[in-house]
Parts: C-alpha cells; structure tokens; sequence
C-alpha cells in the first residue's frame, strides 16, 4: 500500500524539494486527486528502486507553486494538472496556459469531482437529450 | 539570428503526432518546446467509470506496443490492494508475454530509428525479424498484440509444452537473425557516424531529469525496476543492460542487447515453468491506495490507483515512460543540427499514445 512518506506544506514545499535533488532522488512524477474539499498532490520520487512519496493537501480555490525550476522534469505533469483539475500552477518554467494536453472544446476540469462541473455537465447533458 | 522551426506534429519520420518547436540558429537547434495533446484520449477518466475488473481489458490499450506490461502493471496494484497472491506459474507466464513485448517493442524502434537515418534495408530486415516474435505471441495468446491474457490474481492462458516449443523456435529464428543485422546497426561506418556522439544525455543529466529506460540505461545508469524481481524476475536471475556512451548509439546498443537478454529471460522462464494454478480467485473489492512501478521497454511504468470499497476506483493515474523521457529530450536535443532532431526523437522510443492516454 502507498506509504506518504511526509506531508508538505505550501510553506516548505520548495525547501523540501530543492533538499531532495542533491541527495539523489529522481523525479519520477505527481498524482493530483480531487479529494472532495482538497486537492491531494502528491510528489513521488525514486532513491534506490524506493518509492518516496510527498503529500500535499492544496486547499480548493488555491493556487499550486511549481517546483518546475528546482526539478525540470515536473514541468510537464504540472501542465497537466493545470488542465485537468484547472488547479493554477503558478511560476511554471514554460506554461502552456491550461492548453497543454486537452483540446479546445474538450471538458473542462474533467477529473474535479464537484458536481456540475467537467464531465458530470456533459453527463447530465447527455442525459437530458435522452429525455 | 534564430528562428522558429516547427518540427511535427506531421513530419515522415514521427509515427505520431508531436511536436518540437525549435530555435533555430544556422542550423543549430538553441531550445526546443514540446506540444501534445493531439490525440489525447481521456482513459484515465474512462478508467473510472468502468468497473475495476473491466479496467485490466481498458488499461491494456493504453498503448499498442507494450500493452501486456500495462495490464499486468494494473493487476499487480490491485493485487496488492486486495492482498492476492499470484501462483508462481502465472508469475512467469507473466515474464514470458512481458519479454515477448520487449523485444516485439524494441525490434520495432530499431527498424523505425534506421529508417529515419534513411537507412530502408535495415528497417525492413528489423520488421521482418519482429514478425517471429509476433507469430510467437498469437500462438500463446490468439492475438498479435492485445494479448487478453492478464487477469486480477494471475493469468488466463497457459502455454502448453507445443505451444512452449514453437515459442523457443520462433526464439531461435530471432536470434540467429538479429546476430547478422546486429554487425550492420553497430558496426556499418554511415551508421555510427549519424549516432556516435549525437543526442548526448550525461548521467546526472539524466537522473535529474527523471529519464527512464533505455535513455536512462544508455547514459550508464544501471537502473532497471526488473531488477526489484517483481513476477518471476528475481528467480530468473536478471541484471540490467547498461552502456555509458550516453548517445543515440549507445541507446541503441541497449536496446540490441536487451532484445538478447529477453530471448534468454523467456528461455530461462519456459525452461523452469513452475506447476500450480493459473490464478487466484478474487473476492471482493480493493480499497486504499497504491503506486506500482514495471519495466516496459520504453522504461518505468507508474500506476497510482485508489480505490473506495466498490467496483469503480476513485482515480487511476498513468505515468508512462515517454512522458517521463521527454524533459531529457529537450536537453539531447539543445546544440545538436537540425538533422540529427529525427534520430533524437527516435532514440528515446517514443510512443506519443501512451502518453497522451
């Protein structure tokens, strides 16, 4: 089972990142998950085949610092995050501006889980249509 | 002065559509910025409205090349999940279609890297070799890629003795075949000069990047998540491929050089096929939450899964390798000439599906 290895803060998330490079962890990617009244992102990253997994709970309506100029390679899952949560990730080395990895008519935040919102519209349009 | 060079997202040697917007400056490539999302597919968020036994059928589509490894990556989380112990014979009938994978996945991306150096014969002969491993893969399972035969708690087909031998022939066709193309891809002087030395990625670089695979192995880092013995790997005695030239070259020669190693893995494996049963029943729904990690043959697969108590899961997450192997590629490909972005691209094996899922 997963094993959070610590949990972060908005405050120290840099700090904490920045201290794991030199050490010799390797990047291997972040989760977004719609927790209901919270995101959940969680860092992972890899030290002799051992998965090292971050937790930070980013409160709705928050935007996400990028850890994109401490550690590249998180550059382009934070697009996605963006796009996909429509979290705002701020401070990305490059921001493809919510456009990264969906189309232009595709849903909107389609993995939020807040009724009304992404794909639930679509579904409930769709049920709509059948009526 | 530079420019702006739009490379893809339709381009003869891409397979799929990407896109590399490139600074040029004579002929000199300053930095390149990647565009996807032209064929994204939403299966992640597909993933969570099917229940979680359809998932492992679902998920096996995620990419057309390593599709096994990504429904036997699945598998094992929820396996983990739900506390299911997979019967030995599974585990290496697991090993078996994985390796079969591998080498149908890296003969593949040889043929497409000597076509892009314009090198036709090559890429032909690589293809025409492939098909063995292919026609091994529809004796065991009925299908040529989208094998069917991982299940939640082991497998769903054995290979009996006949089907065992034709494997071990085909095996035998690949090898002795592949040993008078391998001369030609590392020796043939046209050929080293368009990959010795170009796309280089130094270790630190690539650890720091995240790259994973034969990107990661090619730039001598030994890391190879087979070598954690997951399935049968730990009884088959593996140890990685490792090559330190940190070029397009060298990441060829590792891929040549696992396509050996598979051979010998699936010998070793349908050589000590253990007798027990095929799968353990499953009872139940998973709950909690996990991250398992395999090795395809682009590199490291994540699965992040978590799971509520009833049949649909909360959120599944795929990381795959390309996704990973592209951040490194923006750095191979910073300084290099414009000729040599196609063999860049094509030597970290891209697969632009699996990415975008």
């Amino acid at each position: 089972m997963l094993k959070v290895t610590e949990e972060l803060e908005l405050g120290n998330l840099h700090e904490k990142i920045a201290s794991l490079i030199p050490r010799g962890y390797r990047f291997v990617t972040m989760t977004a998950v719609d927790a209901v009244d919270h995101f959940d992102i969680f860092y992972h990253f890899d030290l002799q085949f051992e998965l090292n997994t971050f937790l930070l709970k980013l409160p709705k309506e928050q935007s996400l610092p990028s850890i994109s100029h401490i550690c590249f390679a998180a550059l382009l899952v934070e697009n996605e995050i963006q796009d996909l949560f429509g979290i705002t990730v701020t401070d990305l080395v490059i921001d493809y501006k919510k456009s990264f990895i969906l189309a232009q008519d595709a849903p909107v935040k389609p993995f939020c889980k807040v009724p009304g919102v992404g794909v639930s519209v679509l579904e409930k349009t769709a049920e709509g249509e059948k009526k | 002065m530079s420019m702006l060079v739009p490379f893809g997202p339709q381009h003869p040697v891409l397979p799929e559509p990407l896109q590399l917007r490139l600074e040029i400056s004579d002929e000199q490539v300053i930095s390149a910025v990647p565009v996807i999302g032209y064929v994204h597919r939403g299966l992640e968020k597909l993933a969570e409205q099917k229940d979680f036994v359809q998932d492992v059928f679902l998920l096996e589509r995620v990419c057309g090349i390593c599709s096994f490894i990504h429904s036997m990556t699945y598998c094992m989380g929820i396996e983990e999940m739900m506390s299911l112990s997979v019967p030995p014979r599974a585990n290496y009938l697991r090993v078996v279609w994985s390796e079969l994978h591998r080498m149908h996945s890296h003969l593949l991306a040889l043929g497409l890297l000597a076509d892009s150096f314009g090198f036709e014969n090559l890429f032909y002969q690589l293809w025409r070799v492939r098909e063995h491993v292919m026609d091994a893969m529809e004796y065991t399972s009925g299908a040529r890629v989208m094998l069917g035969t991982c299940c939640i708690g082991g497998v769903r087909k054995d290979i009996n003795k006949e089907q065992a031998d034709f494997v071990l022939r085909k095996l035998s066709d690949v090898e002795k075949e592949l040993r008078t193309l391998t001369p030609v891809l590392l020796e043939d002087y046209s050929v080293k000069v368009r990959l010795v030395g170009v796309g280089r990625l130094d270790p630190k670089q690539a650890l720091t990047d995240g790259a994973v695979g034969p990107t990661l192995r090619g730039s001598g880092v030994s890391y190879d998540f087979r070598s954690t013995g997951y399935a049968a790997y730990r009884e088959l005695e593996f140890s990685p491929v490792v090559e330190k030239g940190g070029d397009c070259y060298a990441r060829t020669k590792v891929r040549i050089n696992e396509v050996y190693q598979s051979i010998s893995l699936v010998r070793r494996a349908l050589g000590h096929l253990p007798d027990s049963e095929l799968k353990t029943p499953l009872k139940g729904n998973p709950s909690g939450e996990v991250a398992v990690r395999a090795e395809q043959p682009r590199g490291e697969v994540l699965y992040y899964l978590r799971a509520n108590g009833t049949d649909k899961l909360d959120r599944i997450r795929v990381r795959t390798p390309t996704f990973a192997n592209i951040a490194p590629l923006l750095h191979m490909i910073k300084g290099c000439a414009l000729a040599d972005v196609a063999m860049i691209i094509l030597s970290i094996d891209p697969c632009i599906s699996c990415t975008e899922r």
